[in-house]
């Protein structure tokens, strides 16, 4: 029957073996474009964006003129589209468990954190991006409105508030991503998320109406609100520690938990 | 080359992989067969690193696949065609491994050629692919590398006979390139038609290991006798482990042996031959029965030809 043949020489046995490992540059590469191409991240994306500028769009057509001014314009167009951004960081790990593509990822990369690694970077670039178009909204918002509405262009936000928003919009994209790592499916992570960023602070400011302990202590522990004190036009160092402490609850600690979890499980 | 060495998973109380121990030589196209739920996939899972072994080892080229520094471009893994993220153009799947990889982006094209996708079947979603199409996408991802090793987990599952074929002539020509072929099927027919080497588990536990041809002889002598009663009987009597099949019986002796029992208990015999492959499929049935209905006996019959 079937002769018992020895090849002469091991297929690919002239070539050496790799002895690189893959790049973290060349894996931040190849994440980032997972983020776009697929129709959910593409169109989630591209609702960013319609948002930013529809927003925009919507509050020169609608709005009173006298409050009109770059910062409301900054602040206004912000809250829809940081709402909906750092979904992307979510869908970025949960869809590799919730679509399997794991099983593919994994097998190509075993090194897990360096995987984890390569998906956080170009969704940081994402939120930096985001940010700047939000920038970018409001000039033209203002612009467009003192042209329209008749009023001067008010230009009212400092350096140090760009910096702050653009550690807001950091921020909310590392909420999505340790959602997504810590849960790990789309749908429970999707809306973990939106009850974590919507009814969270008003559970909280209700809490904080009927318990005086909790009037004291919820800033230190509620990080959507301790968040957006970076919108403020000047933040004390008890809001900076506030907003430390909200971090560490909410972001670092289930951050470490979930990506301990996440090096060890079994990928199916 | 793949050595596993007394690997066992366990999962809370269950064994799902009780001690396999086997390796996949260069140059030979290894079949690991088994029944639903046999532990095919657990083993799989812990050779390419994507499981924890409870104890126990698994290596491809000599070293822990989670240490290979590029894995791709040694190891070619198709765990389950049907994991792959729906909402991607297969083509756009394969940039992603070619990219992960550091492959100049022509081997996109070549692999897409190589297992049969048109350009524009390539341009449509996964979400849209047969299960046929997604093996051959999978397929494609696994040689994207050029590797030396393939393990691929039922690839051959929803192709039709025409890819069957297509796909043993593939390993066919990987293997006689001096590659490593490692491919799970709960089907024995085409673990006959595609392999060299078989290794059978059934519960966790290894069952049966050899060259295919070792197994094929080793499934024994079919008798055919006017009393096939009698002729289990004498054969029995002599020692020889013996199957009723139909109007014939199956036993391990060899035919030269069989027919000297025959002979001497004074039985005609219709019928006296080496078995064919339904008495491999025959001993593949009643093995993973038998693992199957009582996984903490020891008493299973275990056979194993030279090593392959
Ligand atoms: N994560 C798990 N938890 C519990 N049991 C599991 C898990 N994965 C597999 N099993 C069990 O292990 C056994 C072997 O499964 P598997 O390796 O998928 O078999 P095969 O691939 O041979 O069909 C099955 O009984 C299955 O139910
Ligand atoms: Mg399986």
């Amino acid at each position: 029957m079937t002769a018992v043949t020895a090849p002469a020489a091991p297929r690919g046995a002239s070539r050496p073996r790799p002895t690189v490992p893959v790049p973290l540059g060349r894996l931040a590469g190849v994440e980032l474009r997972k983020i776009f191409d697929t129709r959910s991240g593409l169109w989630l994306a591209v609702s960013v964006a319609v948002v930013a500028v529809g927003s925009a769009a919507l509050l020169v057509a609608l709005e009173s003129p006298e409050s009109f001014s770059y910062q409301f314009f900054v602040h206004s167009i912000d809250y829809p589209v940081h709402l909906l951004m750092p979904m992307l960081g979510v869908l970025a790990v949960t869809s590799e468990w919730s679509q399997r593509g794991a099983l593919t990822t994994f097998a190509l990369v075993p090194r897990r954190g360096r995987v984890l690694a390569a998906k956080a970077l170009p969704l940081a670039g994402v939120a930096v991006a985001t940010m700047l178009l939000t920038f970018a909204c409001g000039v033209v918002a203002t612009l467009v409105g003192a042209a329209t509405g008749g009023v001067d262009a008010v230009w009212d936000m400092s350096l140090d508030e760009h910096l702050r928003m653009l550690a807001f919009s950091l921020l909310s994209m590392a909420v999505g991503f340790v959602v997504g790592v810590v849960l790990r499916s789309s749908p429970a992570a999707l809306v973990a998320y939106l009850l974590f960023v919507l009814v969270v602070p008003s559970l909280s400011s209700a809490l904080a109406a009927s318990l005086d302990w909790y009037r004291d202590a919820g800033p230190w522990v509620e990080l959507t609100s301790a968040q957006y004190e970076l919108y403020g036009d000047v933040m004390t160092a008890e809001q900076w520690a506030q907003l430390g402490t909200a971090s560490l609850l909410w972001l670092v600690l289930p951050f470490v938990l979930g990506v301990r979890r996440l090096l060890r499980v079994e990928i199916r | 080359m793949i050595t596993i060495t007394s690997l066992t998973k366990r999962y809370g109380p269950f064994t799902a992989v009780d001690e396999v121990s086997f390796t996949a030589a260069a140059g030979r196209v290894t079949g690991f067969l088994g029944p639903n739920g046999a532990g095919k996939s657990t083993t799989l899972r812990v050779l390419a690193g994507l499981a924890a072994p409870t104890s126990g080892s698994a290596t491809v080229l000599g070293a822990r696949y989670a240490d290979l520094p590029n894995p791709g471009l040694e190891v070619g893994v198709l765990l389950d065609a049907s994991a792959q993220h729906g909402g991607r153009t297969g083509r756009e799947t394969l940039v992603l491994a070619q990219r992960t990889m550091g492959l100049p982006a022509a081997r996109v094209d070549e692999s897409l050629e190589l297992v049969g996708l048109t350009p524009a079947e390539a341009r449509r979603r996964v979400r849209d692919y047969s299960l046929g199409m997604r093996q051959r996408l999978g397929i494609a991802t696994a040689l994207l590398g050029d590797p030396r090793v393939l393990v691929l987990d039922e690839p051959a599952n929803g192709l039709d006979p025409a890819g069957i074929r297509w796909m043993r002539d593939l390993l066919r020509t990987f293997a006689d390139d001096g590659g490593t072929v490692l491919l799970s099927s709960h089907l024995l027919a085409e673990i006959e038609m595609i392999a060299d080497d078989i290794v059978m588990i059934g519960s966790g536990r290894v069952v049966a290991q050899g060259t295919k041809d070792e197994l094929l002889r080793g499934a024994g002598t079919l008798v055919r006798a006017d009393d096939v009663v009698a002729a289990g009987a004498a054969l029995a009597a002599a020692g020889h482990q013996v199957t009723p099949s139909g109007d014939a019986v199956l036993t391990d002796a060899d035919p030269a042996t069989a027919g000297r029992v025959m002979f001497a208990a004074g039985l005609p015999v219709t019928e006296l031959r080496a078995s064919d492959g339904a008495g491999l499929e025959d001993m593949f049935l009643e093995l993973t029965a038998a693992t199957a209905r009582d996984a903490s006996s020891p008493a299973t019959p275990a056979m194993t030809g030279a090593a392959a």
